[in-house]
C-alpha cells in the first residue's frame, strides 16, 4: 500500500526522524492557513502517489502570502503529469506547506527487501536528489549497502560503513548514525516494503533532515498495522480497481479491448500475453481466484463491462479441484440476470469440460465456445475487432 | 523416477482440521498419496475426518507416523510459525500452500531454515506431485501422468495448463514442483534444475517464469553451465504493466527490472527453447525430444 509523502513523514517523526516543519491540508483554505503558519518563505507541495513532482511543476516556493495563494490556486484541483503518473496525470487534492530549509548536501538513502538474499537492504548515496534507478544503472559504484540481520537488525558498524560512505563528519557523523538506526526502525516496526527519504538533506547548520520521504507498506502485514490503513487515499486509485477490491476480486486495468477473467494469476497473465499474440489488446487483468463460483463471475463481469473500451470478453478457465461444469453453472446464471450486449467467448478446460460445454451450448445465452487456449484467444480478439469495425 | 517426493514419501498436514486443509487431506488420499497424520495444535489425540491421528506437534506426529514430509494449510497469520515448527523438527520436506504470509515472516523463516535440514517449497504455492507415486499439494492429480518431463513454475492455474499440454501429447511428468508466487521463496528454479539434472528419470524440463525477481536469469545462468538436458521456457506477463502487481506479491517490474523480455532474452541465449504462446509449450517440447 502506497501513502503520501506527509503521512509517512508523520510517520518518520514518530520514530524522531528529523522532517522539515510542515503541515498538510486537504483544500485551499487550510493550505493558507498552514501557509501563513508555516511562514515565508515556504515550500508548497503537490501530494499525489508519484514521483517526478518537482520537474513536473508539483513543488513551488512561495516568498510572500500572495505568492503562496498563487501557488495554492494553481496547484489544488491541478491534474499533475510526470514521469511516473503515466499522460493521465493525477489530480492534486492534498497539498503539504513546509518551511524552506538551506541546503548544503543531498544524500540518498532507501531501505528494501532484497529478494534473492531474503533480507532488509539499506541503501545509501551521496547522490541525492536523483532517482536511484538512474545512480544504479550510470554509477553503481556510487550504492553502498549494507544488509540487516533479521530480527537484530543493523548493526553499529554497518551504520558506520554508511555514515562515512556518505561522507559524514564530526558532529553530522554523529547526527548520521542515530538517523540512519531511527530510519531502519520505522522500515521495520511498520512493515515497510519501501521506506526512502531522497533526498536527505544536510542544512547550512549541520542538521540531517529527511527533505522528501515516502513508505510502501507490505499489504500481507496490514492485519498488524489496522492504524495505516486509515492513510489509503482511495482518490490516487482506478475507481473501478478500488471497487473490485471490494469483491475480492484482482483486477488491473489496462488500455486494450478484450476484457478477461480468468482464475489463477500466472494464467490471468499468460491470457494477456496471448491476446496481444493475436494482434489484440487486453483490457485487464482479472483474476477471479481459484474456485470460480458463480458469485465472483458475477461480480467480475460488473468490473469488467464497467470498462467503456471492452468489446469482447474472453473468460478462461481451468477446472482443476473446481469442477467446469458447476463453473459454466455458475456463468450462465450470472449473465441470465444481466443484459450483456458483447461477444463472450469460453474456454473451461479440467475436470468435467464436456459437460460445461453442454450446459452452456444448451442455455439460452450466446456465447463462443473455444476448444482451447489459442482458439478462445483468436475468437476473442476477432469478436472484440468485429464489434468495433461494425460500430465504424 | 521423480524428484523429492515418490511413493514411499509419508505426509502430515498442518492444520489439517482446517476447512482447506480437510479438503486437500481427502483429495490427496484420494489420488494415493501416503497422508499418515495430522497437526492441529490443541486437537492432539483425536482423529481428524479422514480418521488419521491429529497431534499437537509436528515432533510428536513424526515420531508417532514416521512422517518425512509436511504440507501446510493454516492462516497465514500463522504460517510462518508452522513452517518454523516443521524445520525445527528436522522434517525433511515441507511445502507450504497458504498465500499472503508476511514479508518479514518469510524473511525470518527463510534466515532460520539456513541452519537446518528441511527443504522449503513455496509458499503460495500449489505444491508438488510425482505423478502415480504422491501429490502434496493442491493441484488436480488427474490431469497428470507418469513421465519423463519435469515442470517447474513460479504460477497455480498455469502450470495446469502446461501439465495437460505435456499430457495430451502423450507425454507424462516425472515431477511437477510450483515454487510459489511469493518475493521470498524456500526452494528456487536452480534448487531444482541442480535435482532434476541428477534424476535419471527426467529427460526435459519445462519452466513456467513470469515478471519479478531474477529466479529466471539465475536458472538461465545455471542451464547454461550445468544442465545437460533440454529446458522449454514460458515466460508470462509480457503485456504486464510496469510497477504493478500481477496477482502473485512476487510479479512485479520493479525499477525497469524484472521485465519479460529480460528475461526471455537471457533463457535464450542459455539455448533455452522459448515457447511464445502459453498454448504452444507442449508443442514447443515435443519439437526438441523428438
Amino acid at each position: 500500500m502506497k501513502i503520501h509523502e506527509y503521512q509517512s513523514k508523520e510517520i518518520l517523526k514518530k520514530f524522531n526522524v528529523n522532517i522539515p516543519k510542515g503541515k498538510s491540508a486537504l483544500s485551499k483554505e487550510e493550505a493558507i492557513v498552514a501557509a501563513d503558519e508555516v511562514a515565508y518563505p515556504c515550500v508548497i507541495k503537490a501530494q499525489i502517489h508519484a514521483g517526478g513532482r518537482g520537474k513536473g511543476g508539483g513543488v513551488k516556493v512561495a516568498k510572500s502570502r500572495e505568492e503562496a495563494i498563487s501557488i495554492i490556486n494553481e496547484l489544488f484541483g491541478k491534474r499533475l503529469i510526470t514521469v511516473q503518473t503515466g499522460p493521465g496525470g493525477k489530480i492534486v487534492n492534498r497539498l503539504l506547506i513546509e518551511e524552506a530549509i538551506n541546503i548544503e548536501r543531498e544524500l540518498y538513502v532507501s531501505i528494501v527487501i532484497d529478494r534473492e538474499k531474503a533480507l532488509p537492504v539499506m541503501m545509501v548515496s551521496t547522490e541525492g536528489g536523483v532517482e536511484i534507478e538512474k545512480i544504479a544503472k550510470e554509477t553503481p559504484e556510487k550504492i553502498v549497502k549494507e544488509y540487516a540481520i533479521p530480527g537484530l537488525g543493523l548493526q553499529r558498524y554497518q551504520l558506520r560503513h554508511l555514515a562515512f560512505a556518505l561522507g559524514l563528519e564530526g558532529q553530522v557523523y554523529k547526527k548520521g548514525i542515530k538517523f540512519l538506526a531511527s530510519l531502519f526502525n520505522v522500515f521495520r516496526r511498520t512493515d515497510a516494503s519501501l521506506v526512502e527519504v531522497n533526498p536527505l538533506v544536510i542544512t547550512s547548520n549541520g542538521e540531517m533532515i529527511a527533505l522528501d520521504a515516502k513508505i510502501n507498506f507490505d499489504d500481507n502485514s496490514l492485519f498488524r498495522h489496522k492504524e495505516f490503513l486509515e492513510l489509503r487515499d482511495l482518490s490516487e486509485e482506478e475507481p473501478s480497481e478500488v471497487e473490485a477490491s471490494k469483491y475480492k476480486l484482482n483486477y488491473i486495468r489496462l488500455s486494450g479491448n478484450v476484457g478477461c477473467m480468468v482464475n489463477g494469476a500466472g494464467l490471468a497473465m499468460a491470457t494477456m500475453d496471448i491476446i496481444k499474440l493475436f494482434g489484440g489488446e487486453p483490457a485487464n487483468f482479472l483474476d477471479v481466484g481459484g474456485i470460480a463460483s458463480s458469485e465472483t463471475v458475477a461480480n467480475g463481469f460488473k468490473i469488467l463491462l464497467s470498462d467503456p473500451n471492452v468489446k469482447a470478453v474472453l473468460i478462461n478457465i481451468f477446472g482443476g479441484i473446481v469442477r467446469c461444469d458447476r463453473v459454466a453453472s455458475g456463468i450462465v446464471n450470472a449473465l441470465k440476470t444481466m443484459d450483456i450486449k458483447i461477444p463472450i467467448v469460453i474456454r473451461l478446460e479440467g475436470t468435467n469440460a464436456k459437460e460445461a460445454s453442454k450446459i452452456l451450448s444448451e442455455s439460452s445465452l450466446n456465447f463462443i465456445i473455444a476448444r482451447n487456449l489459442k482458439e478462445s484467444a483468436e475468437k476473442a480478439v476477432s469478436a472484440a475487432n468485429f464489434q468495433r469495425s461494425s460500430k465504424l | 523416477m521423480s524428484i523429492l517426493i515418490d511413493e514411499n514419501t509419508r505426509v502430515l498436514v498442518q492444520g489439517i482440521t482446517g476447512k482447506e486443509g480437510a479438503f486437500h487431506t481427502e483429495q490427496m488420499l484420494k489420488y494415493g498419496t501416503n497422508v499418515v497424520g495430522g497437526v492441529t495444535p490443541g486437537k492432539g489425540g483425536k482423529k481428524s475426518e479422514h480418521n488419521l491421528p491429529i497431534f499437537n506437534t509436528v515432533k510428536e506426529c513424526m515420531e508417532k507416523t514416521g512422517a518425512n514430509a509436511s504440507v501446510i494449510f493454516v492462516p497465514s497469520q500463522f504460517a510462518a510459525d508452522a513452517i518454523l515448527e516443521a524445520a525445527n523438527s528436522c522434517i525433511e520436506l515441507v511445502v507450504c500452500i497458504t498465500e499472503g504470509i508476511p514479508t518479514f515472516d518469510m524473511i525470518k523463516v527463510s534466515y532460520l531454515i539456513k541452519n537446518t535440514k528441511t527443504r522449503l517449497i513455496g509458499p503460495n504455492c500449489p505444491g508438488i506431485i510425482s505423478p502415480g507415486k504422491s501429490k502434496i499439494g493442491i493441484m488436480p492429480g488427474f490431469i497428470h501422468k507418469e513421465g519423463c518431463i519435469g515442470i517447474i513454475s513460479r504460477s497455480g492455474t498455469l502450470t495446469y495448463e502446461a501439465v495437460s499440454q505435456v499430457t495430451n501429447l502423450g507425454l507424462g511428468q516425472s515431477t511437477c514442483i510450483g515454487i510459489g508466487g511469493d518475493p521470498i521463496i524456500g526452494t528456487s528454479f536452480v534448487d531444482l534444475l541442480e535435482l532434476f539434472e541428477k534424476d535419471e528419470g527426467t529427460e526435459a524440463v519445462v519452466l513456467i517464469g513470469e515478471i519479478g525477481g531474477t529466479d529466471e536469469e539465475k536458472a538461465a545462468e545455471f542451464i547454461k553451465n550445468n544442465f545437460s538436458k533440454p529446458v522449454v521456457a514460458f515466460i508470462s506477463g509480457r503485456t504486464a504493466p510496469p510497477g504493478r502487481r500481477m496477482g502473485h506479491a512476487g510479479a512485479i517490474i520493479a525499477g525497469g527490472k524484472g521485465t519479460a523480455e529480460e528475461k526471455i532474452t537471457t533463457l535464450s541465449a542459455s539455448g533455452v527453447h522459448i515457447a511464445n504462446s502459453p498454448a504452444d509449450i507442449g508443442n514447443t517440447l515435443i519439437n526438441i525430444i523428438r
